[in-house]
């Protein structure tokens, strides 16, 4: 635009020339786990603008509406003020000021005890913690297991479904190509995860004319502007997959050449029923077998002239049986049980719609192939002239993920792309580094440690067999949240869920502190709410003391965890301090390049709180754990989380920031430490991406280009192919040790259960939580786009978006049921119930009813007042699901997750609805206020942004 | 009452909102919000921000309906002032406040003017206009004038903050006097409408309309699946295709 005259046509003046900033910083987003890159103006020390930044490659200059209302979540008046201590009853609230010095040897003494007695009484467990590389690494040095963060409630199913299976998963792991991809299949919410790149990637998709199919049983986001919407029945996802996946192998319409190369379905599956080795794959100096079809003879399938055959059935030199995986895959989706006209109802989606949907993949799939005219050479060595792939992308998070199913149905959906050969080829899902990664990631979870001495390794990791479960001689759970125990043998994100239950009930033996950071865990992270709350403040009447001895708490803003807590540690808002979004973590990449970010400090705080990794680097070297202090007992990182940024190595090498290394700065990946690498961050606006060549952007597990950057880049130990494991060898292990097999015995009450489970093909069954109770509807949530878990409550234009949530349910449920548009209805399940406001749509499954997720808030949490919206209008859906599912036989009551993973069930809710009875005038159940008098007091008339109003231009 | 400028620029300067691929996120609304609160018209004024139904300034409102019917859909339908050719909200207005500029078409108020009689919320049939109860004047989508023309911002960054920040490319800026700019083009391409035409004031902002869904197989030419014969069946195929 030119510059405006104003006077050339007599137009008043207007004041367009106004400067946006004095200062300019770059910066990491924080509003969700995102994490975009920022772009901040201020003025006179305020913050005046933030934007996306053009150049980052998460966001590539957009910000979405959470991004967007940074600054009230900055200046929001719950931030916490000052270290709290704990001075009335637990949960009431009451406490004291003190100061950090006082604090921080409080916790060292609290601390310091317990890794001298038994370190495992330390449970340190963080919510949306983003700094996993660092907390786990404390916890390790610490010498406890008991750590975990919050993907066990999240999305553990989703991360462990694909590591066990393709080596990769979606969000951080992998994306689809949005510039190729011609359809593209979104199943349940994703609208949170991930933000900005999928609302880009649909705009691009949409403008190009992909097709876009939505698998959620409610219309809204982005479900909104798919061509086209199935309201699935909820947890029936994998049912469906495996039904389009029995149309395809029906139709042989299957990529046989991508599943002969770069899967397992060749190698050979022992059928010895009896053995010790039944199920597992033959071997030959311990290379996989397969049936090469030119030689006619059984050769490794790691000879790089093999031609395997996927059929048939061999003889072993040991003269035993064994047939291809394939034989085993093909023989259980070609059942019946799998087929359209069996699964419609039980789906909810008529079969025309899934023999049509498994058409379209077929035809986009097989003849709209996409050819990148750009030549790469495999791991054999064996050149090809292009790159042809399978234009079809598929994306799913939570939906399948928080389902007691959801470990097999993510296998089921990654078993579907591999089929169409739509894993890492053009138009289809791309890894992005340091994914792929082996099959599962090499890392085991490490045991109990010995007093004052640190674990032989992370406290999280992928079991590959009964043998790195974390069980004791009897098979009982060593970790309080029986993360790798029988109970949940793939816990790989451990179970946030089960802490404080199990800790309040010391099975499988009580713990003296509960040290949490970010984790809304007497809230909206919990399930069993209510009771959560009771346990957090329960005592032993025959002593007085709390179940729970210590609770330390750290947080950014007044929680409702805050109340219940006996040491409180306040955390800087996200503009207030470093960070670190490390490729050690959870990666911020995209498929042609690596990439890792940094958080600064863009303002100062002006209260008397510490970043969280500052204090945790604090604690360790007052502690003096290893690592965390040098040999003569000082402080390694005496300028803290900064410091380790920089200065920390994990091994020789390879640190935190892959950007920037080396004393030149000109190393990426794997170099020395750079005292400047801070400072060249900072210049390239807080972020470092570095591509890949050409030859390397497809075919990544099995491309030797890929490999061998992988390995220069220190992702991979070695350049060697990963091949897709659509039959698990690892799950068929969890299986034999439940016939019997193997040294590691599974307690008698457990066998049927980890033998059901642990099939090594993906297979669909029922959510735990059935209708068979006579609770005959879903209740699940939805993400709000504009709202981001409990944080946004307390921010002053978010609130004004989403201040309250109502019970969606179909017009026509609503109407056989008598409600009708804003009544009260009471919402019952078979654990609890809440009376909350109804809205009525059209657009969602007749049998599900929902809302948006953590809009409630308990009266007086976050500084609103107790009248606000959010507690009043607002509820969670959290109060009434179980966090143990019903006796089984012997009265053993398991966690409400998934079998292999353990992750939280809480989308298997089922519930009643009635008109309720009486008056009322707000959502039940209706928690005591906990109004904190010593947070600011909140404003009647918030007037931001009137100090930097331009005057008038002059005339 | 005011008039609208006797003499004009070619200028109409807009937006055109893309309704296929809106997906309702909010981020116009509240980067409009965080830009504008900052602004010519400074402050966007929150009433009780932390209390029981805060209550604040916003130019731009998301709105969310269902359509029901053969072609049942959700629409997501942002809402900001249209900038009209002919607006009602300035020729109520009995200050000179509202007003028009004749070189680009914007439609502004100047404060200094504004008695705050609420003529123009009320002539509005878009509902655009926004009272600030505290500051006792009118406000409204500035089409953000303090950053289309801002030197002190980089060429790209010169589009309104809903535009640049939104995360699907569902808004556009530019000049719709102008038939060849991309706005206009967009506009026939895609045959952008206007919004309640029979009412008259000829709204500059167009939108454009959901496209037409792929919804069966013939809409990207698939055929259905034939099942495999018998003999054989699908290992024998496999055999047949590895060999091949």
């Amino acid at each position: 635009m030119p510059k405006s005259s104003n006077f050339a046509f007599g137009d008043p003046p207007v004041p367009t020339q106004a400067p946006v900033a004095d200062e300019v910083k770059y910066t990491t987003c924080y509003m969700c786990a995102c994490r975009c890159g920022i772009k901040v103006s201020l003025r006179d020390g305020r913050i005046r603008y933030i934007e996306g930044n053009r150049d980052h490659p998460v966001n590539r200059g957009v910000l979405c509406g959470k991004g967007s209302a940074g600054i009230m979540q900055h200046y929001s008046p719950a931030r916490l003020r000052k270290p709290l201590l704990r001075t009335g009853a637990r949960g009431s609230g009451e406490f004291r000021e003190i100061e950090w010095d006082e604090a921080l040897s409080i916790a060292t003494g609290w601390l310091g005890t317990i890794r001298a007695n038994d370190p495992k009484k330390l449970a340190f467990f963080t919510g949306r913690d983003q700094s996993q590389a660092l907390t786990g690494w404390w916890a390790q040095q610490f010498g406890t297991l008991n750590y975990a963060a919050h993907g066990g409630f999240c999305s553990v199913n989703m991360a462990a479904g694909g590591l066990y299976t393709i080596g990769g998963s979606f969000w951080e792991f992998g994306e689809p190509d949005w510039e190729n991809t011609r359809y593209f299949m979104l199943f349940g919410v994703a609208e949170d995860h991930d933000s900005n790149p999928i609302k880009i990637g649909l705009g691009h998709l949409k403008t190009r004319g992909a097709k876009v199919v939505s698998v959620n049983p409610i219309r809204t986001g982005y479900s909104a502007i798919a061509d086209e919407w199935l309201g699935i029945q909820p947890g029936t996802d994998g049912l469906f997959i495996l039904a389009v996946a029995h149309e395809l192998l029906k139709a042989g319409k299957i990529d046989a050449d991508y599943l002969a190369r770069y899967t397992n379905a060749a190698w050979l599956v022992i059928d010895d029923p009896a053995s010790a080795d039944d199920g597992l794959f033959a071997r030959i100096d311990g290379a996989p077998l397969a049936f090469d079809r030119k030689r006619n003879a059984l050769v490794s399938f790691h000879d790089p002239d093999l031609a395997p055959s996927l059929t048939g059935e061999y003889t072993l030199a040991d003269g035993r049986k064994a047939v291809p995986a394939f034989v085993h895959l093909a023989k259980r989706y070609l059942d019946e049980r799998y087929a359209p006209d069996t699964v419609a109802v039980e789906t909810g989606i008529p079969a025309e719609t899934i023999k049509r949907i498994a058409a379209e993949l077929a035809h986009v799939a097989f003849e709209q192939a996409v050819t990148i005219e750009q030549p790469w050479t495999d791991w054999t060595g064996r050149r090809h002239e292009r790159m042809v792939g399978r234009p079809i992308s598929i994306h799913a998070m939570r939906g399948i993920s928080a389902h007691s199913n959801g470990f097999h149905t993510c296998r089921a959906l990654h078993l579907l792309q591999v089929l169409l050969g739509a894993v890492d080829t053009p138009g289809a899902f791309r890894y992005e580094p340091p994914y792929p990664k082996p099959i599962p990631p090499g890392i085991k979870p490490a045991g109990p440690a010995a007093p004052n001495t640190p674990l032989a390794g992370p406290p999280l990791g992928f079991p590959q067999g009964p043998g790195d479960l974390l069980v004791d001689a009897a098979g009982e759970p060593l970790r309080i949240d029986k993360a790798f125990s029988w109970e949940a043998p793939l816990a790989a994100h451990g179970m946030l869920h089960t802490v404080i239950a199990n800790a309040h009930a010391g099975d499988p033996y009580p713990v003296d502190t509960l040290f949490m950071y970010m984790a809304n865990m007497s809230w909206n992270s919990a399930m069993n709410t209510a009771e959560t709350m009771r346990m957090l403040a329960d005592k032993n009447p025959e002593t007085g003391d709390y179940k729970i001895p210590r609770i330390i708490y750290s947080d950014a803003y007044y929680s409702e965890m805050v109340a219940f807590a006996d040491l409180v540690l306040p955390d800087t808002t996200y503009l207030e301090r470093h960070d670190c979004i490390s490729l050690l973590d959870r990666p911020i990449s995209n498929a042609d390049g690596a990439a890792d970010a940094i958080r600064q400090p863009v303002v100062q705080p002006d209260r008397d709180v510490r970043p969280f990794q500052d204090v945790l680097i604090d604690l360790g070297a007052r502690l003096k754990l290893p690592g965390f202090v040098d040999d003569a007992g000082k402080p390694k990182y005496p300028g803290f989380f900064p410091d380790y940024m920089v200065n920390h190595q994990r091994k020789p090498g390879v640190g935190m920031l892959a950007g920037w290394r080396g004393a030149d700065g000109e190393d990426a990946g794997i170099g020395a430490v750079n005292p400047q690498q801070l400072e060249r961050y900072i210049e390239n606006q807080c972020f470092w991406q570095s591509r890949m060549p050409a030859e390397a952007h497809y075919f990544k597990p099995w491309n030797k280009a890929y490999l061998a950057w992988a390995v220069a880049m220190g992702f991979l130990d070695k350049p060697e192919p990963v091949f897709i494991q659509l039959y698990s060898e690892t799950l068929q292990k969890f299986r034999l040790a439940a016939r019997g097999h193997g040294d590691v015995p599974v307690p008698d009450k457990h066998r049927a259960r980890v033998e059901t489970y642990f099939d090594p093909l993906p297979f669909w069954y029922p959510p735990f939580t059935s209708e068979a109770d006579g609770y005959a509807l879903h209740a699940i949530t939805q993400r709000p786009m504009a709202m981001y878990h409990s944080w946004g409550s307390q921010n002053a234009w978010l609130r004004q978006i989403h201040g309250e949530n109502r019970l969606h349910i179909h017009r026509e449920t609503a109407r056989t049921l008598g409600i009708a548009d804003e009544d009260w209805v009471k919402v019952t399940s078979a654990h609890s119930s809440i009376t909350v406001k109804a809205k009525l749509m059209d657009g969602v499954n007749t049998d599900t009813v929902w809302t948006w997720n953590a809009i409630g808030k308990r009266s007086g949490a976050w500084n609103l007042a107790p009248d606000a919206n959010e507690s009043r209008g607002g509820f969670l859906l959290n109060h009434l699901i179980r966090d143990l599912l019903p006796p089984r036989e012997g009265g053993y009551r398991y966690s409400n997750s998934d079998p292999v993973t353990g992750q939280a069930a809480w989308y298997d809710l089922r519930v009643r609805i009635e008109k309720a009875a009486g008056q009322h005038d707000r959502s039940e159940p209706a928690f005591r206020t906990v109004e904190r008098a010593d947070l600011p007091p909140r404003p009647d008339v918030l007037r931001y942004g009137q100090i930097f109003r331009p005057k008038a231009e002059a005339s | 009452m005011t008039s609208l400028p006797h003499t004009r620029g070619t200028a109409r300067l807009g937006l055109v909102i893309d309704l296929d691929i809106c997906v309702g996120c909010h981020a116009c609304a509240v980067n409009c919000k965080e830009w504008n609160t900052g602004g010519v018209a400074a402050p966007l004024t929150d009433l009780k921000p932390y209390d029981a139904d805060p209550d604040g300034v916003w130019f731009n409102r998301i709105h969310s309906y269902e359509v029901n019917g053969e072609d049942a859909r959700t629409v997501h339908f942002p809402r900001s002032c249209l900038h009209c050719e002919e607006p009602a909200c300035v020729t109520v207005c009995p200050t000179g406040a509202s007003y028009k500029r004749a070189e680009d078409g914007i439609v502004l108020v100047n404060e200094d003017l504004c008695i705050g009689c609420k003529l123009c919320s009320w002539a509005c049939p878009y509902g655009a206009r926004e009272y600030d109860l505290d500051a006792g004047v009118m406000k409204k989508c500035t089409l953000c004038i303090d950053r289309i023309y801002n030197e002190h911002l980089d060429e790209a960054a010169r589009v309104p903050a809903c535009v640049a920040t939104c995360p699907t490319s569902a808004r556009h800026f530019g000049d719709l006097g102008d038939p060849d700019s991309k706005v206009s083009q967009l506009v026939r391409e895609r045959e952008g409408y206007d919004l309640m035409p029979e009412m008259g004031y000829k709204p500059t902002n167009k939108y454009l309309p959901p496209r037409p869904r792929q919804r069966d197989a013939a809409s990207i030419g698939a055929p259905a699946l034939e099942p495999l014969p018998q003999a054989g069946g699908l290992l024998g195929l496999i055999d047949r295709l590895l060999s091949g």
